[in-house]
């Protein structure tokens, strides 16, 4: 119930979903950025390059998704290889869970898509537009007419990128050599112009426009981070014990004396931050983690001649006191961490073993249905096999198949063939058994094996498991 | 053509569409507006654990814009297409016309290459090594049911990879096996024969024609009963193509080749159906797997005798 003596409120109508301010964030030099153009190099280097190189008089990682192979140097995976694809899923989401659990949101800051195009566009708009504080004058100051000459110019460039993006990209799933020719001979088809410029068109969009806003509203890591962090993970926090209160002050002040934190106020942390938040408010779910706000922060420190760290990575632990700053290193062997690392080692020797002894052939074996089993002129029971033979090698393959497993076990039909490399091969094979022997069997299903081995190659054997059917 | 018996439900499912698309559209506009209490705090108003509570912070504008341009979108996309009741949407588009136009488009496209071996003989055709993967092919999706993956048969279902044709073997029979089908009656013939005795007798003789084992003694016995099968299977056990009697004086059987089997043919007669494929592969496809079949036993016809 209102006092008597307090005004009325008034209330206002406010819009639940409203324009996004818009960020202009400052460039900033120091450790952290430094960092983060190393990212942007590595991860561009490794994008842009890898399409041209060569392997084998191919293409060296390609995903021939039409043919269903996917060659990556000398890998040569197959449809059935599925299962590596989600052991890499599980050692990503593993990886992710480790580095984040030790140190915050490494990849939403140094490695991440969105992050480094973002960062590569902002670069572009820095260097044709200028600095924040030029780019908020002219938008404050010039008509639209005026500015757009550089912005026309700047949306030139980020769009040269876009497409130079969209054309690598496309380049995985067709020899890009070949892509290349056909862009500029007007000869490509509907689908490969579609989809260049389909990731054009989205870099454009999510590296120019929308920004942090993929990171705030689209991206589910900064919603499930608080599940990944605990409070010995270095996070980029503001060191309120040693800021506050904030305040300016003189250059030749004491300001321990004056009762003022190290926080000279001067907003240089938000200028450059590119989620456009204030970090001393704490951890919040903007904040990708990229330190840009360490490094400006910096700066400002050495100028007024005190110590560097005011933002700084540290744990929530260690900003509570509870544990030491010395300590914090210490704290990376927690339980959290080492499980982490014991999975992603455990999964990462199972995969590498198994890649390092996957066998070059693939063998599928169907038998008849239909016709189960049949009496051959009064002689024999025989059942029908067809097998499937892909070769994963680079090398043709002369094949024998056999029969084993029952006693006088014959087999015929195309026992002897050659498997061409990336090629497969379907293989009908009768197996047989005399009726004497048939007859003092049970009748019904037995196990045999089926065997596929190489006549050039004696260690390469691949025993796969069928039935033979005794009818009546 | 109409989807619904009455015009009143044409109307209901029209209304409750536009309706529906309407009130989203209304509540988006109603929804997005708030009264606060301008300087304090949003927050969502619920607090859980006695002091956890949510901000109520404004989303981005753009998402409010992608909704309305959602509503715009089905209005246009009910109007090009149906979905409104029973109206076709101006571009006239329906699922049949699409499958319609899909099996075109296959036509045009492989049309030409049955074409190509369809102007051949079947026998011409089992030279062509392409007509003979695609043949293959075929013959594994539709015939190694029955016929077995290597066509070399099963109880019931001949061999189709020996010279033993009792139908003919020539291209064109084959061919019309495989268009019309095939019946393969045998009537039951015990009362022709005479008593069970007769019967086991000349399950015997028919064994001794092809030189398989026998008893000597039934087999003579039977030789004179052997004159009710004659008039279909010939004197000699030669076989009757003209009406689909096999050949008996080979060492081929599709029922089975023991005295057992052979009297419980005559006892009860025997009648295998082959489906008529002309509906279901139609001429070319039929085309090529009866070449593909031809291929399998095109060796020089020898005469009949066994292994």
């Amino acid at each position: 119930m209102p006092e008597p003596s307090t005004p009325p409120v008034v209330e206002q109508t406010v819009l639940l979903y409203a324009p996004g301010k818009k960020i202009y964030a400052k460039a900033t030099r120091g450790w952290f950025n430094n960092w983060r153009w190393f990212f942007v190099f590595i991860t561009q280097a490794v994008y842009y390059l890898t399409p041209w190189l060569s392997w084998n008089d191919r293409q060296a990682v390609l995903f021939d998704l039409e043919a269903r192979r996917f060659y990556i140097f000398d890998l040569l995976l197959v449809p059935q290889d599925f299962i590596y694809l989600t052991a890499l899923l599980l050692l990503s989401a593993f990886g992710l869970f480790l580095f984040t659990a030790v140190a915050g949101r490494l990849f939403c800051g140094y490695a991440c898509p969105q992050t480094v195009y973002t960062e590569i566009f902002m670069q572009i708009e820095r260097w044709i537009e200028g600095d924040r504080h030029v780019r908020m004058r002219r938008d404050k100051e010039l008509s639209l007419l005026a500015r757009l000459p550089r912005r026309g110019l700047k949306l030139f460039v980020w769009v040269l990128v876009a497409l130079w993006t969209g054309f690598t990209f496309a380049g995985y799933f067709t020899p890009i050599h070949e892509l290349g020719q056909g862009v500029l001979s007007a000869s490509l088809g509907f689908w490969q112009w579609f989809w260049m410029l389909f990731y054009s068109f989205f870099t454009l969009l999510q590296a120019g426009f929308m920004r942090e806003q993929v990171c705030k509203y689209m991206c589910p890591y900064a919603r499930f981070q608080s599940a990944m962090f605990d409070p010995d993970t270095l996070i980029v926090s503001y060191d309120e014990s040693r800021g506050e209160p904030r305040g300016k002050r003189s250059r030749a002040e004491d300001h321990t004396a004056s009762g003022k934190g190290d926080c000279i106020d001067c907003g240089v942390c938000v200028e450059v931050c590119p989620t456009g938040i204030d970090i001393r408010d704490g951890l919040q779910y903007e904040c990708i983690g990229c330190g840009l706000c360490a490094d400006a922060c910096n700066q400002i420190m050495d100028r007024m001649h005190y110590p560097q760290g005011l933002v700084r990575y540290t744990t929530l632990n260690a900003l509570d006191g509870v544990v030491q700053e010395a300590d914090i290193r210490r704290r990376f062997l927690r339980p959290r961490v080492l499980i982490y690392t014991s999975i992603l080692l455990v999964i990462s020797a199972v995969v590498f073993t198994s890649l390092l002894n996957r066998s070059p052939l693939t063998v599928n074996v169907i038998r008849d249905r239909g016709a189960l089993a049949r009496e051959v002129e009064g002689q024999f029971i025989e059942n029908v096999y067809r097998l499937q033979i892909t070769n994963k090698s680079h090398e043709a393959k002369r094949l024998i198949i056999e029969g084993n497993g029952l006693p006088e076990l014959e087999s015929s039909g195309k026992t002897r063939l050659t498997v061409d490399p990336s090629a497969n091969v379907t293989a009908i094979v009768d197996l047989r058994i005399p009726i004497s022997i048939a007859e003092s069997l049970d009748k019904g299903s037995h196990k045999i094996l089926l065997q596929v081995r190489s006549e050039d190659d004696p260690d390469l054997v691949i025993n796969e498991k069928a039935a033979f059917f005794v009818p009546r | 053509m109409a989807d619904f018996t009455t015009e009143f439900w044409n109307l209901f499912v029209i209304v409750g569409v536009l309706v529906s698309i309407l009130a989203c559209g209304v509540f988006l506009y109603f929804l997005s507006r708030k009264k606060i209490n301008p300087g304090a705090v949003q927050t969502t108003g619920h607090t859980w654990d006695e002091d956890l509570a949510e901000f109520d912070n404004p989303l981005p504008r753009w998402w409010m814009i992608l909704f309305y341009l959602t509503i715009v979108f089905a209005l246009l996309y009910l109007a090009l297409f149906p979905g409104l009741g029973n109206s076709q949407g101006s571009l006239g588009w329906s699922s049949k016309d699409q499958y319609e136009r899909e099996i075109a488009k296959a036509d045009a496209r492989y049309g030409p290459i049955y074409a190509k071996f369809a102007a051949m003989s079947v026998e011409d055709t089992a030279q062509q090594p392409e007509a003979m993967a695609i043949g293959q092919r075929l013959f594994v999706n539709n015939c190694a049911q029955c016929h077995g993956t290597d066509a070399r048969g099963a109880k019931g279902f001949p061999n189709l990879a020996d010279n033993d044709w009792t139908w003919g073997g020539s291209g064109d029979a084959i061919k019309t096996a495989v268009l019309e089908g095939r019946q393969g009656i045998m009537p039951p013939m015990a009362a022709a024969v005479g008593s069970p005795a007769d019967v086991e007798n000349v399950a015997h003789y028919v064994l001794s024609l092809s030189g398989s084992a026998h008893d000597s003694i039934k087999a003579s016995l039977g030789s004179t009963k052997f004159a009710a099968c004659a008039a279909c299977h010939g004197a000699n056990g030669d076989g009757g193509p003209a009406m689909g009697a096999p050949r008996l004086n080979d060492k081929i059987w599709v029922y089975g080749g023991t005295a057992k089997a052979i009297v419980e043919t005559i006892n009860n007669g025997r009648h295998g159906v082959m489906p008529a494929w002309k509906d279901i592969l139609g001429e070319e496809k039929s085309h090529l797997v009866a070449a593909y079949v031809y291929s399998l036993t095109a060796k020089p016809k020898a005469v009949a005798s066994s292994q």
